[in-house]
């Protein structure tokens, strides 16, 4: 078990795989007792510069059950930023308010810029394209408690995985772990060399397909993504791969007992609802499952760790 | 620097420094990026001289000029194979040869326009993650790039 005391969260890389597995059993204690008021002198600000549904609602939610009070705001439009501020003058005002900041921020860096202003511990909850390495955490939680383990796992990855952030993460993260990736692309949305890099670099295999079945009689975990709209520059180019990938309950005919599936929501059309009433699909567990995440890295973080049951 | 008949291409410089071993097709790159064509003093440029180790080289004699770190870093990512020799009384007194630093500091701009580097008053840092090619990755933003635009 590490110390994670006043250690930010920024990147996925940020943090070790000892400190992957200290968060990730913590996150277990929550789940089994979600309610620890251990925090009650404590105030989380919670600074959302984009708006947020998911993200924002698990880590306010984390921090009451943890008893701590939140402070902050869910979008820009009634903050001194729509006057003109800086991010880095926001950034020092809350820091004396608050004990913790949870930021999310539409330009990519910003919370590594933010944690470098800030006198407290800040954790990313989102920077534009970059990163959101929470969402990675509570993906290995995802995995290793469908699976039992973290270890040697055979993981395809599905959809946009030229632009899915959570794609990058989880590959940084499962290459300390001897995965073996598949990656599911349109060729335009492929997975970028420098992921792909990282993955060799660990020494792990990965391979790449254009067809969604190729996978699925293999696969432990089938980690779906929704074609990001909003990346795309051109929008006929969005048009010719927006229906690529989707995971019907009749596709999953011959897949191992074992298999689930995985998806960072908003989810689009890319899995069939009538994949929702199998047993692979855990999706919906999987977001609960940030709540729990969350609970245990702000409870790390302030150094309360060992208070938990 | 010499010919057949030993007469000095370029001149001696009193007081300066020279920028020997240039990539011969980087010496204009260095003379833009260094601001050197603004210098007051005069600014000896040699281009496509015979060089034993290179093939082809550059040299800069820029009198009554000294470089700091940050142009000497910049120096270094243009044309790492550079030779630094700062000149005093016609007299060499110290030689550099110059190495691409791990990290650079300041002197560049991340391509990534999104980055938060190009919105807010921030000094930019990058690490050198391969020298060759040459390719960086912003500390603030995590992109990596081959394009290297300086400030």
């Amino acid at each position: 078990m590490t110390n994670l005391k006043g250690k930010n969260l920024i990147s996925i890389t940020d943090y070790t795989k000892e400190d992957y597995l200290t968060v990730l059993d913590l996150a277990e204690k929550f789940e089994k007792n979600p309610n620890q008021p251990v925090l009650s002198d404590k105030v989380v600000g919670s600074l959302f510069f984009e708006p947020s549904t998911r993200t924002r609602l698990s880590f306010e939610t984390a921090a009451n059950r943890l008893g701590a009070r939140v402070i902050g705001f869910s979008n820009t439009a009634a903050t001194s930023l729509t006057k003109g501020e800086s991010l880095h003058d926001t950034i020092m005002m809350v820091s004396s308010y608050v004990d913790i900041i949870v930021m999310r921020h539409h330009k990519d860096g910003a919370s590594r810029y933010a944690s470098e202003v800030s006198p407290v511990p800040l954790i990313n909850a989102g920077d534009g394209s970059n990163q959101h390495p929470t969402q990675c955490m509570l993906d290995l939680y995802s995995i290793r408690k469908t699976q039992g383990t973290l270890d040697n796992l055979q993981i395809a990855m599905v959809g946009d995985l030229k632009y899915g952030r959570t794609v990058h993460s989880l590959v940084q993260a499962m290459s300390n772990f001897g995965a073996e990736f598949h990656f599911v692309s349109p060729e335009s949305l492929a997975m970028p060399d420098n992921v792909k890099a990282y993955a060799n670099n660990a020494g792990l295999k990965y391979h790449e397909y254009r067809k969604l079945e190729d996978v699925i009689p293999f696969a432990d975990i089938i980690y779906m993504t929704r074609i990001q709209k909003e990346r795309f520059p051109d929008v006929l180019e969005y048009e010719k791969v927006k229906d690529s990938y989707i995971l019907n309950a009749s596709l999953l005919n011959g897949c191992k007992d074992n298999m689930k599936v995985l998806h960072p929501l908003p989810r689009v059309n890319e899995i069939s609802m009538d994949v929702d009433k199998t047993k692979y699909a855990y999706y919906f567990q999987q977001a609960k499952n940030g709540m729990f995440v969350r609970q245990a890295l702000i409870a790390s973080i302030l150094g309360y760790a060992d208070q938990i049951k | 620097m010499t010919t057949n008949n030993k007469e000095l291409i370029v001149k001696k410089i009193e007081n300066g420094t020279v920028i020997d071993h240039i990539p011969a097709d980087k010496v204009f790159d260095v003379v833009r990026i260094l601001g050197l064509i603004s210098l007051e003093d005069e600014v000896l440029i040699g281009t496509n001289l015979e060089s034993k180790k290179y093939g082809r080289k550059g040299i800069i004699k820029a009198t009554n000029k000294f470089f700091d770190c940050e142009e000497i870093d910049k120096l270094a990512i243009i044309a790492p194979t550079a030779t630094l020799i700062t000149i005093k009384n016609y007299e060499v007194v110290e030689k550099k040869s110059l190495s691409i630093p791990k990290e650079i500091h300041k002197i560049v701009k991340c391509i990534n326009p999104n980055c938060v580097t190009n919105v807010e008053e921030i000094d930019t840092q990058f690490n050198v993650v391969s020298e060759e090619p040459l390719t960086i990755q912003c500390h603030y933003c995590e992109k990596t790039m081959t394009n290297i635009n300086f400030k």
